[in-house]
């Protein structure tokens, strides 16, 4: 099978969107002339022109609110967010239009629009540019939220979130864009992952580790370390999408190993992993043979220093340690 | 210059290029500054030492300018003439009685009244195609009845009950019908100004010769969301009409206290190279005259306007809030009620052209009232939502029952 780049599976997801549908129109800063930011959409404008890839000025709130109003009429934008940590000064159309519309009309309104780029620290670029957003829109009823760990996972979500009629929340990551992973060749058929749908990753019997984004990937290494160093067997399952969220697959291999460890970029209050956890204790309190644990980011701000803020990041040495101390 | 295109002779037009033409421009300013503050009274009381509106005591009224016979009113029919009557008598009657519902305990959360504002509305309104779009704030009742919302289902909403407009999941502030192109009824202060524009960047999109209405009050005017639409809207070419309806009071902050402005709040437009103007809200005629102007910019050469309609409200910004008792005098409400009200002066313009009597339009507003009074009965007698409706309306694809909404869990309750 061939191999893509995270980012260009993305791209190849929209341009194929792009083709099967006219109404889908790329929006967002520099995603035309300049090819992107990060180049996942690098060679669009150049093929699809004008009208279908549009460069905007910097102004989240007035882009995405307009991305929001040509969606009721119809059209499907794919709006970039540079960052998702950009998010804040757009919360009002992601929040109260984007999420509410459809529900404050009693259903005559639906926002088929997705909203999309790189929500992750990691990078050298201080708070502000670090946030982590998909807990806090995973709160709010009306927005679907996904964050795919491989580059066959991120062209599937992103061809399914475009066809979703609801407003799709895509995170995509920076340190995983540039990284390889295998795609079906489109010749083999449409490559669509459904949102909701989560998959086991790694199959294990004495822990499972469940993440999304890239701490699924901390999850996979960190599994090898306990296969060959602890003789302890751990299953990796990836959400992929948050909201809707595949709680089966998560019970189910609760249930199978009795112990769970959530790997979770997010900040640990309220993180995606604080909900994981709920349903752990709900649906299988019974099975459980140890508290549920989590790895999150350390509870602060991003700090910048490069030579610490992969620490306070999820890695597979804190996962690793976390394993240890219920398995 | 689209602006003057259908202007009567002799008739300022307030657009941008206008004012950029040099040694006109500053009598005629004078002029807007005069109109502004002189009609806006709460200005002074909010601020007795404001002098501007001295400038030019000599500045002409509004009503010597009249636009009975621009080309978008000179061929209205008798009957439309009387319809505008009767659209204006139905949101007034509608808003009066929905106020005792309030005082009954029977409408919650907040109502913002329109009463006052009605000519801006039912004047704009009036000039909608089957491609124009409208979306407004929360003062929306009047938009609402204006594109030919019922009665019946806008009562319904404000006593949540599940055969309102939007099933009781609005309220007040959210009323929608996108089959009558109206998409809202937004509770945010400028929230809606994306999205209007792109409601207009949308027509454009799909090739369709359309434009986008998009109401707001003198308050969302300092709002960043309002900004950035407008230069998105000058920059991408859109479709879409901003109209401001200055009503004086941004909440209970009158337009000295909250807006920075030289001449008047329109005229930030310029800033992003925008057409703009300004109206006299108390006259349907000029109403009618100059948003034709505007929108036949926007569909015809896909160029935005920036329109400010001079109004007033006669009750508070919600009917909590203090009005007459904290910032602006009953004197100053009274006056307006007296000499500015839309439908009286309408009203004297039918009995005077001959149109209607004054028994025939007292007859017109006493259908009004029954109408009303039968859409209270109908509230009344319907069903409130279900528990079970607290989840429908949240997710298409799960109200659709697809694929995609029986995929993973949607809702988290336990």
């Amino acid at each position: 099978m061939r191999e893509l780049q995270y980012r260009h599976a993305i791209r190849e997801a929209l341009d194929e969107e792009l083709a099967r549908d006219e109404n889908v129109v790329v929006m967002g800063e520099e995603v035309a002339q300049y090819n992107g930011a990060y180049k996942v959409t690098e060679g669009l404008w150049e093929k699809w022109g004008d009208k279908r890839i549009v460069d905007t000025p910097i102004s989240e709130a007035g882009f995405i609110g307009m991305g929001v109003g040509a969606s009721m009429l119809g059209v499907r934008p794919v709006m970039e967010l540079m960052f998702w940590s950009f998010h804040s000064v757009a919360f009002d159309q992601l929040v109260n239009n984007a999420s509410c519309v459809r529900y404050m009309s009693g259903g005559l309104i639906n926002v088929p629009i997705v909203v999309r780029g790189p929500a992750n620290g990691g990078t050298g670029v201080g708070a502000t540019h670090s946030h982590c957003p998909e807990s806090l829109f995973a709160a709010f009823p009306g927005l679907k939220v996904c964050a795919p760990a491989t580059a066959s996972d991120a062209k599937g979500l992103m061809k399914a979130a475009i066809r979703d009629n609801d407003p799709v929340f895509f995170m995509e990551n920076t340190k995983l864009y540039g990284l390889e992973g295998e795609v079906s060749d489109p010749s083999e058929g449409d490559h669509l992952v459904p949102l909701g749908l989560a998959e086991v990753k790694r199959e294990g019997s004495d822990i499972s580790l469940i993440a999304h984004g890239i701490s699924v990937l901390h999850a996979l290494e960190a599994a090898e370390t306990l296969a060959s160093e602890h003789s302890i067997s751990a299953e990796v399952v990836d959400l992929r999408s948050i909201r809707p969220l595949d709680q089966d697959t998560i019970i189910n291999s609760v249930i199978k190993t009795n112990r769970a460890v959530l790997v979770d970029e997010s900040k640990p209050f309220a993180g995606v992993s604080s909900q994981i956890a709920t349903l752990i204790q709900e649906h299988a309190f019974d099975h459980l043979d140890a508290p549920v644990k989590r790895v999150c980011t350390i509870d602060a701000p991003a700090i910048y220093s490069p030579h610490i803020e992969n620490e306070q990041l999820p890695n597979p040495r804190r996962v690793v340690e976390q394993v240890l101390a219920i398995a | 210059m689209g602006a003057q295109i259908g202007a009567p002779p002799g008739i300022c037009s307030h657009s941008a290029p206008t004012l950029k033409e040099g040694s006109q421009a500053p009598g005629r300013r004078r002029i807007v500054v005069t109109l502004t503050l002189a009609r806006h009274g709460g200005a002074e009381y909010a601020r007795p030492e404001a002098t501007r509106m001295q400038e030019n005591p000599a500045a002409p009224p509004f009503a010597v300018m009249d636009f009975s016979s621009s080309p978008i009113n000179r061929d209205l029919s008798n009957d439309d003439k009387i319809g505008f009557y009767r659209e204006m008598i139905r949101i007034r009657r509608f808003e009066h009685l929905s106020l005792a519902q309030y005082h009954k305990g029977r409408i919650g959360g907040f109502l913002h009244l329109y009463n006052g504002q009605e000519s801006v509305a039912v004047g704009t309104v009036s000039l909608m195609g089957e491609n124009d779009h409208a979306i407004t704030a929360y003062r929306c009742h009047g938009h609402a009845l204006a594109v030919g919302m019922g009665m019946n289902e806008c009562m319904a909403e404000l006593l949540g009950k599940v055969s309102g407009c939007s099933q009781g999941k609005g309220g007040s502030m959210h009323f929608f019908a996108p089959n009558k192109n109206f998409w809202g009824g937004h509770g945010i202060v400028a929230g809606q100004t994306p999205l209007g524009l792109g409601l207009g960047f949308g027509l454009k999109y799909k090739g369709l010769e359309g434009c986008a209405l998009c109401f707001l009050g003198d308050g969302a005017i300092n709002q960043g969301a309002f900004h950035e639409s407008l230069n998105l809207a000058s920059l991408f070419e859109v479709p879409i009409v901003y109209v401001i309806e200055n009503n004086g009071y941004s909440m209970g902050t009158s337009q000295l206290r909250s807006s920075a402005y030289r001449d008047c709040l329109a005229q930030r437009a310029e800033a992003y190279d925008m057409v703009w103007d300004l109206i006299n809200g108390e006259d349907v005629y000029e109403i009618r005259a100059k948003t034709h102007i505007a929108m036949e910019r926007a569909r015809k050469e896909h160029r935005p306007t920036l329109l400010e309609i001079q109004t007033y409200r006669y009750y508070g910004h919600s009917v909590a809030d203090a009005n007459a008792a904290k910032y602006r005098t009953p004197e100053e409400i009274e006056r307006y009620k007296s000499d500015h009200d839309p439908i009286r002066i309408w009203e004297r313009r039918l009995t005077e052209e001959g149109i209607a009597t004054a028994e025939e339009l007292k007859e017109i507003e006493k259908e009004a009232t029954k109408e009303v009074k039968a859409a209270i009965n109908f509230a009344e007698a319907a069903a409130p939502p279900t528990i079970e409706d607290i989840q429908h309306h949240v997710y298409w694809e799960v109200d659709e029952d697809t694929e995609a909404g029986n995929s993973g869990r949607h809702f988290f309750n336990d």
